[in-house]
Formats: structure tokens, sequence, C-alpha cells
């Protein structure tokens, strides 16, 4: 090995380093800002190291796309707003996984006749998954954006044609693997894994996006890291399986949050059976004035907040930090309470929330806020639904049965702040809004919640 | 690949698999969202092998071109997801001292 060899796996060593290092300080808010500096410092190593020991030797490419991708990356990074944060994310999948496949096809055009088996599966995993979370992560984020509409699309003997097209798949895979000759059967595999990503998020409802956000990180996790298996190279291992895992985890969470399983989530299509099965609850909604709820929440002593994603298309973060800290100031004390599948992927509130600078010490978890309920004075539900759907405890035959829900209806009184009567993205009813405990406050939520901070100076 | 270096490949992949479940299961919800745009931006280390793609000897000129694609998404990954994970971590601030009321 060559000098330039010795520092490129030295970079390689410190990149991996880093990458670990820097996941480890995301652990607290203090750190984790720091923690990414390592990471950026680690990826450069990586870069400068590949470019002085990889034998480079045409450059035109390697600028033309460098100064591109960081043109196109920085205008993403400095422009997008914290609402499209979810589509953003997706995107940013598609762009990983496609980079990985391409890279699979390239090492296929030009070293497919010296590569040992043991090389051509994982050149096919890297390219089926890259392929497939490429174009999956095109139509969530299309989803996301609503460009392509937001619910389930699905046709008789779905499942069946899926099945088909990953099956198909995995037999070009498999044909490949031992003639790797077959260069027609390669760009099968290739072509199927595109359709298969489509058919895989076609049928999935927007409200199941946080899951199908972290399977899709994985995915562009691991496809990376099969890269790194083709290419014999530790730290695309490593940066890829430390991704992979997060979203790995990610999911997990977030499918425990719904009390359902990844293969609900995937195959279920979940929210296009409109419930039958919803009891009628057969209550009246009673709706209430601005001024009465404003007279509420400024002679309450405690009041939470609950987001969802209906704060988030009303941009309506701004607003509640507006209202809370007014109630704050008199006196009253303010909580928010996120649950870990409110918005479109995991964490989504948090970040709107900070964004509108709610210190991250008033937001609070699922866990933490349910036992303080019952002691809350007005409990503030601003755009979520089946997250505080009492149904989900109370009501085994509900399709949400099991799904661990914040506690709202525990409080002593309830506000809703919805856009209109009409039933949550699910489609289930929610007897939380026939309680006398609760009233409702029509609106869009960034209108209602400034009308409510005027109300409350005026009190 | 030989059989030996697989083996050293697979070692390392199982490593990182358990030290990334170690690691990430610490990270509160409260960042899930900065941690999947991080942990993207990480993954945009596949970068260096569209690097090695789009310039390195011994590949042809559809690889070069291949490599070009690949570097430019790579790179968006890149500068993207650490540029807008700092700017969301930035967002995140504590109570300031004086605010800090609340009894815990």
């Amino acid at each position: 090995m060559s000098l330039t060899s010795y520092f490129m796996e030295a970079t390689y060593l410190v990149a991996s380093i880093l990458f670990i290092l820097s996941l480890k300080m995301m652990s607290h808010p203090d750190t984790a800002r720091r923690g990414m500096f390592l990471a950026e410092g680690g990826m450069f190593a990586a870069i400068i190291g590949t470019l002085v020991g990889a034998h480079i030797i045409s450059w035109v490419w390697i600028i033309a796309g460098l100064t591109v991708g960081s043109i196109i990356g920085a205008w993403m990074a400095i422009t997008v707003p914290m609402t499209a944060m979810p589509q953003r994310t997706a995107l940013s999948h598609a762009f990983g996984a496609l980079a990985a496949a391409l890279v699979g096809v390239g090492e296929f055009l030009v070293k497919i006749n010296e590569m040992p088996g043991i090389t051509r599966g994982a050149l096919g995993f890297e390219i089926m998954l890259g392929a497939l979370t490429t174009t999956g992560s095109l139509i969530a984020a299309g989803k996301l954006q609503g460009v392509i509409q937001g619910k389930p699309v699905q046709f008789k003997g779905q499942n069946f044609v899926n099945l088909a097209i990953g099956l198909g798949m995995v037999g070009c895979f498999l044909f490949f693997w031992i003639h790797p000759e077959a260069h027609a059967v390669f760009y099968s595999m290739l072509g199927l894994a595109f359709v298969f990503g489509v058919a895989l998020v076609i049928p999935i409802g927007s409200a199941d996006m946080p899951v199908v956000m972290s399977l899709l990180n994985s995915y562009a996790g691991l496809a990376a890291a099969a890269t790194g298996f083709v290419l014999g190279n530790n730290v695309l291992i490593i940066a890829g399986t430390l991704d992979g895992f997060s979203g790995f985890i990610l999911s997990v969470l977030m499918c425990k949050a719904m009390n359902r399983s990844i293969i609900n989530v995937l195959f279920g299509g979940f929210g296009s059976v409109i419930a039958e099965a919803s009891t009628d609850t057969g209550g009246v909604m009673r709706e209430i004035s601005l001024d009465d709820a404003a007279m509420q929440l400024a002679f309450a002593n405690r009041v939470i907040f609950v987001p969802g994603y209906g704060l988030a298309t009303a941009q309506a973060q701004h607003a509640v930090r507006e209202l809370g800290e007014l109630l704050e100031s008199r006196g009253v004390t303010v909580k928010y309470a996120i649950h870990p599948v409110a918005g479109r992927m995991p964490g989504h509130m948090n970040v709107l929330l900070a964004e509108a600078n709610v210190p991250y010490s008033s937001l609070y978890e699922m866990e933490q806020i349910n036992p303080e309920f019952p002691s809350t004075d007005v409990a503030v539900v601003i755009g979520a639904n089946d997250v505080v759907n009492p149904d989900a405890r109370d009501n085994p035959k509900s399709l949400i049965a099991g799904m661990p829900i914040l506690e709202v209806d525990r409080a002593k009184s309830v506000i809703v702040l919805k856009r209109g009567q009409g039933r949550g993205f699910s489609g289930l009813e929610n007897p939380l809004f026939f309680k006398s405990c609760t009233s409702m406050l029509y609106g869009d939520a960034k209108a209602s919640l400034s009308h409510l901070a005027q109300a409350v100076q005026h009190v | 690949m030989n059989p030996a270096a697989l083996i050293a490949s697979v070692y390392v992949f199982a490593l990182a698999a358990f030290l990334g479940y170690q690691v990430i299961s610490r990270v509160p919800p409260l960042l899930h969202t900065p941690l999947m745009s991080a942990t993207n931006a990480i993954s945009g280390i596949s970068l260096i092998g569209s690097l090695v793609l789009a310039g390195a000897r011994g590949y042809t000129l559809p690889a070069h071109i291949l490599g070009f694609v690949a570097v430019t998404t790579a790179t968006i990954n890149v500068v993207g997801g650490f540029g807008i994970t700092d700017r969301m971590l930035k967002m995140f601030r504590k109570k300031p001292a004086a605010a800090n009321v609340e009894a815990k």
C-alpha cells in the first residue's frame, strides 16, 4: 500500500469515530449541535482522504458534481421551511439512495467480470435497496407535499401484485447472482426495484408517514452499508449501518406508539376502511365562543397544549407560542404534550415548536404528561385527533384500540381547535368531541389562536 | 472481496449495528427529527464511493457520468442534510433562567 492509501484509510477511521461520537452527543439538545460539527468534520476528512488516496485521474466530473450538489444542497438547507421538513427529509432519502444505486450500477459496468460471488450478492442488495428507496421516498415526498393524493391508493389484489413484483425482483437477483453475464437480468432487477418502491408506498396513507419515513431512512442506510460491502470500505459500512439502525429503531418506536405492527402499516392500507365499526356516540358537539374560551384560559392555573398535524398545516406554531407566553405572564403554568406520532415524521412537533421559540423544557412526552391531565384546568387540542381519541383506550372494537393516547379527556375541560366538523384523517369518530367537558372552537387554528391571545389580553 | 475480507466486514457491520443501537436508543424523542436528518446526512458518505466512480483510474466514461450524478445527489444529501440539521438544532433552546419559575 502506498502512503496516500494509508492516509485515506486513516481519514476513514477518524470519520467513523467522529460519526459515532456525534450520534452519542445527539442524546441531549445542549450537546447535539457540537456533535454535528464533529460529524461534518468527519465527512470532510473522508472526502479529502478519498481525493488524495483513491488514484483520481479525472477531476472534471468530480468538481462539477461537488459544485452542483453543494449549491442545491445549501439552497435546500437555507430555504426549506420547518413545516416542510418531512418532505425535505424524504427527498433527501431519495438522493442518498439514488447515489448508492448509481454507484452499484457503475461497479457493475466496470468490474462485473472480476467480481466474486460474495460481492455480487452485496451488489444485488445495494441495487435493490437503493432503487426501491429512491422511488419510495419520492412517492412519500410527493404525498407529504400534496402533489400526490395523501389517501391510500388501493385496488383489488394489490398485495398480490406487490408480492409478484417483489418476487420478480428477488428472482432476477438470484439469477444474476449465479449468471453475472446476464446483463438484461441485472437491469430488470434494477427496474423492478424502482417499481417495487412505488408499489410499497402508494397504498400507505399520509397518517402513517412517520413509520414509512423511518423505514425509508433505514433502507437508505442499509443501501449505503451494502455499498460498503461491494467496495470493501469500512466507513461506508459503519455510517450506513448507523443510519440503518437509527431508522429501524425509529420505525419500531413509531409502530409501538400506534400499537400496530410494521406488517400492518405496510400492507394494511389503514384509513381506507372507513370505520363502520365506530360507535355512534350520538351526543352533540358543543361549540364555544372565543371570549368564553379566552376567559377559561385566562383564569386557569394549568393549561396543556396538545399539537397535532393541524398545527403544521395551519402554520400555527408561532401563534400558539404567543398565546402560551401571554398565559404564562398571567401566572398560568403552560405545558405542551407531544405524542410520538403527532405530525408526519418522528419529532415533527418538537421541531415546529422549537422554531417558534418554545423552550424544549416545556415540551413533554406522553408518559411524562399523562398523569398531569387530571390536575389540568384546560387542555387545548390543536389539530390533533387520533392521538387524543379515548376510543383507543375504552373501546376494544375501535380500529385504533390499544394505541397509547394523550389522555386529555381526564382534564377538567378541553377546548378542541378544529377546522370544521368533519372526521379526522383516519375517518374515525372521536368520542372526545362529544364529552360534556369538551367544547369546540371551529376555524383556522392560526387565526383562532391569535384571536384567543387578543381576547386574553382584554380579560 | 475474499472470504477473509467478508468476515472482517461482517464483524464491522455487526459491531456498528450493536453500537448504533446503544447510542441511538438514548436519543430523546425531542430530537428525533434532527436525528433522522443527521443520520441521513452521515449516510451521504456514499459520496466517497461516488467520487471514486466519477474520477478514479480504471473506470470508463459511462461510469464517470454515473459517478457525476451520484456525486451530485450524495453532495446534496451531505450539504443539505448537515445544513438543515444545524438549522434545527440551533432552534432548540432552554428556558431563559429568569422565566424558569416552574418547580420540578
